[in-house]
């Protein structure tokens, strides 16, 4: 028994030592776990808490709505409009095939859209919506709306698409918005532009301001369970829309000068203030629609405008660069009266010029017989222009052009500019690695040979001749917001203002009588506008063609002169410059200078109208003065009677 | 002669009162204490519902505290008679559910009684302590020194273990060796037999590795490398980590656990409840459960080493084994110290069958306090 017991107590010895092996076991595993929970939740919290932030919160962005652009006079250009859609939350509804059977009766869908349709309910969460259809019409969204109970699943949403007002009439300067690019998106460093359907300016104001009109992205601070459904909003900042940007433009002057262009096949036109060297109106013709730019343009359309041959996508204003023809003349006589040339030394012209073996010919067979600088300039005598740039070189002439503004972009921003040439000796050694030849200088003279410039280009060194010589720049920016861009002390050129007036004079004969320009003057007294004609050759007038004695209209209309006219208004005191170009018009006189005429006439009408106003304002108890009709200018344009023998004007 | 007798067998036949007034009420409150946690937990797991967990598990633990005390009343003798048949009818159910068992979560575990789903790999927990520390109850040292006496105690712990893993369920396989090996540590074999053991597996790894299904594989991937696998398996781990380390010092706040709200953390109301408790208590929450699971643990400690006889300790001994390694294992693996296997916390995580059978496994504990000085033989019957 003792035996027994001795056993029985020997056994439990070893287990009570065992059990506390054991339990020393487990007291170390109990500590590992504590010294886990310290290190995960003390020593690692913070890193574990931003996790778990992350985890809970997800940020979405809320698109501001763009900013508008208006014209100078507050007039909307650029808008926002409701863009309906019809989405589809798929686990709303049993059966998507039978929704979606459904739907078609009430919105065409293609095979192509319902593939991609069942693609996004696949592919996407449950709960998010797929979109079934963009730009519904409001009939769509009416019946859509009524058979919402038999549509499970479906509902309409509303976004915002950019829409033009005046469509066609404005697209350059504005340009239009578009997806965002591939390449934009990996440079940006904008939130915004990740944003699915998220729209940019791809050019024109739209692309040059994007970031003003843009806004910054709200945010919208979202808790979410680990499928990403959302639990509610834990935040939300709306962001600021984008800004407006107000334009120098006058939305009607801008409508009438498009419209104006319109009855020419190709053409472009623009209008300058001569003080602040705003934009008033900048029209290319032909044009498109942005508003199809900002829905997404159909490749067959896309298609058909790259191939137009009168390129409707180019903004002819400052991407179109031609040779000047006579409108240059005016840089030609500045540069001579400069160098000292007497204005009153008279040139006989014989309707040619000799020199170098070669015979330079005048636009007037007959010749103008004997003339001084400002008969020159006001009949546009070729003979009298070769002399005078004989006698001064070209270098001056490129020096005056460049102070001019010409031969240099303007930095409007808008696409495509071109910088034009005007060349000179330096130039041509740099170019063509050869000294220029003195007959190239007679070319220069007369605005051919090597020198082009773009409209916008003529149109400023017209401003800066009515400016009186102040360097003017050009612009279409008025305000942003309201932070207003307008500069009006312009720094001066360096031309004695006398030789300027002088210049600016014959100029005012062209429009006077004996003037190349006579029949295109403007009747209404006070409104007077000085100006240049120029009719510059597209392809070289071969002997044979001048023997024949072949007529200019008869050539095809690829290869007629270019119809040009730079203008200033009123002749005392210019307020507006402006420079129109006709491709392939023929006749810078007789085509392009009655357009010129009509903008002209009709800004400065639409400026005393407002005068008028404001006066009327000031004076009547208030609303009346905004009661005032404003005359139509177009309807008040009386053109004068071309006078009888006064030959082809160039 | 001394008479062995005196003071070994006062309460051989106890009545029913005395009975009621040996258990230990401080336990049964601990206990209680302990799943009260649990049901604040499911109440917030449910965001602060009682539906639909809290209310079905009070429930379950009022009926599991019943059958507590009864399991604890019934004279441990009768327990010990009936070790054996107890494993019988496991080890039979364990068979029934491979062959028809009902196909959940993948592996074969449940037995469908229609009011509860039965997992007889838990009642495997429970049966297979009884038994052994039936079997070593008369087994002296010299027995336990001899390897001819320790072959069928073998038997009747890797038959049970090679039917837990074909169904497969890698966790209670391996629950039911540590239970077997530390009940084969208390009752004296040497250790060099343990090595003996361990270097044979170690070396039998590879040809398990090459059995193991293509998810346990996936498992201990998963777990030597979460970060790979971050969407994956390894996914559950770091929400869990997540969940559990952004709770930082003194969490969150009961009902503001935002990872278990919003559903990152995976099975917050089973296997991953304790990080709930941890992101929303805190480290200091966290502690003062671990501190009150300990308690449990040095009771269930206290009550082998006041039990006078063998069975009683070894049962006791092995049933506060399980319970630490149920409560190591899943905590281990919400903490990411272990790979992911699907053990439950008991009486906190929501469930049927582990919830009864731990209760159960508590019943026992408080029989063999109750029980600590019946006087029994070796063979167990003869005073009966």
């Amino acid at each position: 028994m003792f035996n027994a017991i001795d056993r029985d107590a020997e056994r439990q010895r070893v287990m009570n030592r065992r059990t506390l092996v054991l339990g020393g076991l487990k007291a170390g595993a109990l500590s590992a776990l504590v010294a886990r929970l310290y290190y995960l939740q003390v020593l690692e919290g913070d890193h574990y808490t931003t996790l778990a932030e992350d985890n809970r919160i997800s940020l979405r962005l809320l698109a501001p709505s763009r900013g508008i652009i208006v014209d100078r006079s507050g007039v909307p250009l650029a808008v926002n409009e409701q863009n309906f859609r019809a989405v589809l939350v798929s686990e709303r509804t049993d059966d998507v095939d039978e929704t979606l059977d459904k739907v078609v009766k009430l919105l065409p869908l293609t095979d192509a859209d319902r593939r991609r349709i069942l693609r996004d309910v696949d592919r996407l969460r449950s709960f998010a919506p797929v979109t079934l259809r963009e730009n519904l019409t409001w009939d769509q969204v009416s019946a859509i709306e009524v058979n919402l109970p038999d549509l499970p699943g479906v509902s309409i949403e509303v976004g915002q698409v950019r829409s033009y007002p005046f469509g066609e009439q404005a697209a350059h300067i504005l340009g239009y918005v578009g997806v965002v690019s591939e390449q934009e998106l990996q440079n940006a460093r904008d939130p915004l532009l990740s944003l699915p359907g998220f729209r940019i300016g791809k050019s024109g104001i739209e692309r040059k301001h994007d970031l003003a009109l843009r806004g910054t992205a709200g945010t919208s601070q979202l808790e979410v369970n680990a499928v990403g459904r959302v639990v509610r909003e834990l935040a939300r900042n709306d962001g600021q829309p984008g800004h407006q940007v107000t334009l120098t433009i006058d939305a009607k002057l801008q409508y009438y000068a498009q419209q104006r262009l319109a009855e020419h096949e190709s053409a472009a036109a623009v209008v300058l203030d001569v003080q602040t060297g705003g934009i008033l109106a900048l029209a290319s013709h032909p044009s498109f629609d942005p508003n199809q730019f900002a829905m997404g343009i159909p490749q067959d359309l896309y298609d058909s405008l790259i191939k137009n041959e009168a390129s409707p996508l180019t903004n002819k204003v400052v991407a179109g660069h031609y040779a000047p023809g006579s409108t240059f003349k005016p840089m030609t006589a500045l540069a001579g009266l400069e160098a000292g040339v007497d204005p009153t030394h008279r040139v006989f012209c014989p309707g040619h010029y000799d020199f170098g073996g070669h015979t330079f010919h005048c636009y007037k067979k007959g010749g103008h017989g004997s003339v001084d600088m400002h008969d020159a300039i006001r009949m546009s005598c070729d003979v009298y222009f070769y002399d005078l740039a004989r006698r001064i070189g070209v270098d001056r002439i490129a020096d005056m052009a460049r102070r001019f503004g010409l031969g240099d972009r303007t930095d409007l921003d808008l696409p495509g500019e071109k910088t034009g040439i005007i060349p000179d000796t330096k130039w041509k050694r740099r170019t063509y690695k050869e000294n220029w030849y003195d007959g190239e200088t007679l070319s220069v003279a007369i605005g051919q040979g090597y020198v082009t410039a773009t409209p916008i280009q003529l149109a400023v060194m017209c401003a800066r001749l009515a400016s009186g010589g102040k360097a003017v720049k050009p612009h279409l920016t008025k305000a942003v917001e309201q932070e207003y861009t307008e500069q009006t002390n312009w720094p001066d050129i360096g031309v004695k203002p006398e030789f300027i007036q002088r210049v600016l004079a014959g100029m005012a004969g062209v429009t006077s009588a004996g003037g190349t320009a006579y029949a295109a003057r403007i009747t209404q007294p006070g409104f007077e506008m000085g100006g240049k004609s120029g009719t510059a050759q597209v392809k070289r007038i071969t002997m044979a063609e001048r023997n024949a004695g072949l007529l200019k209209a008869e050539r095809p209309w690829k290869d007629r002169d270019n119809a040009l006219f730079i203008a200033f208004a009123p002749v005392q005191a210019p307020r507006y410059a402006c420079a129109i170009i006709v491709e392939h018009g023929v006749g810078g006189s007789s085509v392009a200078a009655p357009i010129a005429r009509d903008l002209l006439l009709e800004i400065q009408l639409m400026e005393a109208a407002r005068a008028q106003q404001a006066d009327a304002g000031a004076t009547a108890p208030a609303g009346d003065g905004a009661a005032a009709a404003t005359p139509s200018a177009s309807t008040q344009v009386t053109a004068a009677p071309a006078m009888p023998g006064e030959g082809t004007p160039r | 002669m001394i008479n062995l007798d005196m003071g070994l067998d006062p309460q051989s036949n106890m009545s029913l009162g005395e009975k009621l007034g040996q258990i230990s009420w401080s336990l049964v409150l601990l206990i209680t204490a302990v799943a009260c946690i649990g049901f604040a937990m499911l109440y917030s797991a449910a965001n602060g519902n009682f539906d639909p967990w809290a209310t079905r598990q009070i429930m379950r633990f009022a009926v599991g505290l019943v059958l507590m005390l009864v399991v604890a009343l019934i004279d441990i003798r009768l327990w010990l008679k009936f070790s054996y048949f107890l494993y019988g009818i496991a080890f039979f159910l364990l068979i029934v559910v491979e062959v028809m068992g009902h196909v959940g979560m993948g592996a074969q575990r449940w037995i469908d009684l229609g009011f509860m789903q039965l997992q007889p790999s838990e009642l495997m927990k429970v049966t297979l302590v009884m038994a052994l520390a039936r079997y070593f109850h008369g087994a002296s040292l010299e027995d336990t020194g001899r390897i001819t006496f320790l072959i069928p105690a073998l038997v009747m712990i890797v038959a049970p273990v090679c039917l837990v893993l074909l169904q497969p369920n890698l966790g209670t396989s391996l629950m039911l060796l540590m239970v077997s090996g530390a009940i084969f540590w208390l009752v004296g074999v040497r250790l060099w037999k343990f090595a003996l053991v361990i270097g044979s597996v170690l070396a039998a790894i590879p040809v398990i590795w090459h059995f193991m299904h293509d998810y346990q594989k996936n498992r201990v991937n998963t777990f030597l490398n979460p970060e790979n696998d971050p969407l994956g398996h390894g996914y559950h781990i770091m929400q869990s980590k997540i969940a559990l380390g952004s709770g930082g010092m003194f969490g969150k706040g009961f009902l503001m656990g935002s990872q278990s709200h919003l559903n990152f953390l995976p099975e917050k109301q089973t296997d991953f409840i304790f990080t709930m408790l941890a992101e929303e208590m805190g480290m200091v929450g966290a502690l003062v459960f671990l501190a009150m699971y300990a308690l449990l643990l040095v009771y269930g400690y206290v009550i082998a080493m006041r039990c006078r006889h063998q069975y009683g300790r070894l049962v006791a001994m092995g049933l506060t084994v399980n319970l630490f390694l149920y409560m190591f294992i899943n905590i281990a693996m919400v903490m990411g110290l272990i790979p992911v296997v699907g053990v439950p916390l008991p009486l906190i995580s929501y469930g049927g069958s582990s919830a009864l059978t731990v209760m159960i496994g508590f019943g026992l504990l408080l029989c063999v306090h109750v029980h600590r000085d019946v006087r029994m033989s070796r063979r167990g019957m003869s005073d009966f």
